[in-house]
């Protein structure tokens, strides 16, 4: 069964998948890796940001992508509004370990519930030239479905790189991340960073939720899918890097691909979590993280 | 007649349709209680359901009730997780004393309520669950669903009857399924019947329910050329699955099988003409020769209730169900005047009942005496439109003889 066209397709398509796993893990690269908050409600938002593509897609017939850019910013004020509240409920007075866990399980709660309470349960999908045509150069079959997410990530990813290593605000988002108390003896606010921060990742929630609807349906609680998923990527790369996440992310996307492909789909998850054991045993700073 | 007589009848007729109500009122409720899956996965049929389950008590509640008493629907949301089942239903029994139980929708949360049902000896008919009484062999569960007495190989039975009744025939098939129990259930009746009528079978695997992208599976499939490709899927997965044999041109002869989602009217739509020449399971459409009495009526009350309730719109596959499987309970009380379980047992299983979705016989185990499972294939489909399948001529129905509303299309088009 191994044959060159098989094996470049499983290749080829590996990288479509980790590209948007990439995606997915972005927004928690920032938080968990560099801001060491357990978001566990990140995928939540993500099922947000994929229902805004729907609801102007199908209302308006607006790109579900294009959707998603659209609605970074106002994701990105809502990220900073629940770090506010998560500051002042518990890091303040150091309980963010538990109590933040908990109160994040909470707002992924409460996000599932509001969407099924305002759009009922049915599955969502959305409508867009691309989705359904396929690219082939040579033996190789490139999905649109597949590319465009893909493509918007990477674009995305390196977005995000330049602008922690280029810009004043990201140097100081990696520096909160490394030394709180160094930055406020600079006269930094850490808060005022990390709540920045904490807006970033979520305004990437926006993209990804509308790349996740075009690849499938939705519906309310289809984030629970991707939470050990996207924490495992960020862990695997390192936690806080972005370059490290985006490796993690094609590396499992691959590896998930070939599986499939060759050995059958239902041991992939089992290679991804073992490369991920592995790696951590060898590396336990992960992939390109600092020990 | 004269007028007094007239008006002698017309207080008469006021007082009996006044009393019969406020005594009905009056009187304890009948209470029927159950788990129902109101959020998580499964939570797009559990909540139709629930609208078919309101109809059927408001239907029988304004025809008087149930022995002259009201009927009460007492519900509590599993969250389609098998682990609350238990407790739902030991608080349903000692908590809120319900008269009669029924199930939650799905095999996997028909199953671990069983112990206790089975523990009380109660009368248990179940919503859509593929083989949930096969190791349990309990004696008082009626299964709505129409499998058939041997659910796992009636699943699939009509499939492989179809595809070998072609010329030339299939050779090979392929299997795939979500690693998850109604479909490795389903891949398990799939696989006896491939191997009965004589196919190779050259791929079978299953996938995990995560699953994100279903290209490299489809290409895997596609790279064994098997002549049909049998699937075993829930809703995201079967949009995954005939998107991807979309872009990668799947060469099967015939392909579908058991892919749970394609009924759903939102799915529908966002396939549209991908649909084209699927063959899939079905266990109600809206061709002519499953006019059953009353159907069309329940699915009128139903589209109200429904609206902006972002439940599916049509309500085709599970509410009818949902209202025939109180349809039998309901029948069964009021022809024993009984909540006596073993009564209501027995009853139910000498008996046909007439509902909604036919004439419903139990065998033995529970299951339909006799399959009915459907299987239709998908034809003329239009891009975006949701309406064309509120009627007939998209889903034809091929298999059983008796409900066919229309010939293959063989090959598969893609």
């Amino acid at each position: 069964m191994l044959s060159a066209d098989l094996l470049a397709n499983a290749v080829v398509a590996g990288i479509l998948l980790g590209g948007f796993y990439a995606a997915v893990a972005i927004g928690l690269a920032i938080v968990f890796g560099q801001l060491d908050i357990v978001n566990i409600a990140h995928p939540a938002f993500i099922i947000v940001g994929a229902y805004v593509a729907y609801i102007l897609n199908s209302l308006f017939g607006f790109d579900p992508v294009l959707t998603g850019l659209a609605a970074a910013p106002a994701f990105f004020l809502c990220g900073a509004l629940v770090y506010r509240i998560y500051f002042l409920a518990f890091e303040r007075t150091g309980q963010e370990s538990l109590s933040g866990l908990a109160f994040f399980f909470g707002v992924m709660f409460i996000i599932e519930v509001s969407l099924i309470l305002v759009y009922g349960v049915d599955y969502r999908l959305v409508q867009a030239g691309y989705i359904g045509q396929t690219w082939t150069i040579g033996f190789v079959d490139l999905p649109l479905r597949m590319l465009v997410p893909c493509a918007i990530s990477v674009a995305l990813t390196l977005g995000v790189y330049l602008y922690m290593s280029r810009t004043f605000m990201g140097r100081a988002i990696q520096a909160v991340a490394q030394d709180r108390l160094a930055l406020q003896l600079m006269g930094a606010d850490p808060v005022r960073i990390k709540q920045w921060a904490f807006g970033l990742g979520i305004a990437t929630a926006a993209i990804a939720g509308s790349l996740l609807i075009v690849i499938g349906p939705v519906e309310p609680s289809v984030g629970r899918l991707y939470i050990g998923r996207a924490f495992a990527i960020v862990v695997l790369g390192g936690m806080g890097s972005i370059p490290g996440m985006f490796v993690a992310a094609l590396l499992l996307g691959v590896i998930e691909s070939i599986v499939a492909t060759f050995f059958g789909p239902s041991w992939a998850p089992a290679v991804s979590f073992g490369v991920l054991g592995l790696t951590l045993a060898l590396r336990p700073a992960g992939l390109f993280g600092r020990s | 007649m004269h007028r007094r007589h007239w008006l002698f009848a017309a207080v008469g007729a006021l007082a009996l349709g006044f009393t019969t109500p406020i005594a009905t009122a009056q009187q304890k409720p009948v209470k029927i209680g159950f788990s129902m899956a109101l959020t998580g996965g499964l939570a797009g049929g559990g909540k139709a359901a629930l609208i078919a389950m309101e109809i059927w008590r408001d239907d029988v509640n304004g025809k008087g009730g149930l022995l002259g008493r009201p009927v009460e629907l007492v519900y509590y949301d599993d969250a389609t997780q098998g682990a609350n089942v238990p407790g739902i239903y030991t608080k349903l029994l000692e908590v809120d004393k319900v008269d009669l139980v029924v199930s939650g929708y799905g095999t996997n949360l028909i199953a671990p309520a069983m112990p206790i049902i089975m523990r009380k000896k109660l009368v248990f008919p179940a919503l859509f669950g593929l083989g949930a009484n096969e190791e349990f062999k309990y004696d008082r569960y009626f299964q709505i669903m129409p499998a058939g007495p041997e659910p796992k190989l009636d699943w699939s039975r009509g499939f492989f009857e179809l595809a070998m009744s072609q010329n030339p025939k299939p050779r090979s098939v392929a299997i795939v399924a979500a690693d998850a129990e109604f479909a490795l259930n389903a891949a398990e009746g799939a696989r006896a019947n491939a191997k009965k009528v004589g196919l190779n079978i050259v791929y079978d695997k299953t996938y995990p329910p995560a699953t994100t992208d279903f290209t490299p599976i489809v290409r895997a499939i596609q790279a064994t050329s098997p002549d049909i490709v049998y699937v075993g899927s829930y809703p995201p997965d079967s949009v995954g699955m005939v998107k991807a044999a979309n872009e990668i041109g799947l060469k099967a002869k015939m392909f579908g099988g058991g892919m749970v989602g394609l009924q759903f009217a939102a799915i529908q739509k966002n396939l549209g003409p991908l649909l084209n020449g699927v063959v899939n399971y079905d266990f109600w459409v809206p061709e002519p020769t499953l006019t059953f009495p009353g159907v069309n009526e329940f699915l009128a009350k139903y589209r109200v209730a429904a609206k902006d309730k972002g439940v599916d719109p049509f309500g085709h596959y599970l509410p009818p169900y949902a209202y025939a499987y109180l349809e039998v309970l309901g029948q069964a009380v009021e022809a024993t005047k009984s909540l006596d379980h073993g009564k209501l047992a027995a009853y139910m299983h000498k008996t046909t009942f007439d509902t909604v979705v036919g004439k419903v016989k139990f065998g033995k185990n529970g299951e339909w005496a006799r399959t009915r499972t459907l299987q239709v294939q998908f034809r003329n489909v239009q891009a975006d439109n949701l309406d064309q399948f509120a009627g007939p001529g998209k889903r034809i129905v091929l298999y059983p003889k008796e409900w066919k509303s229309g010939d293959i299309v063989y090959p598969f088009k893609q």
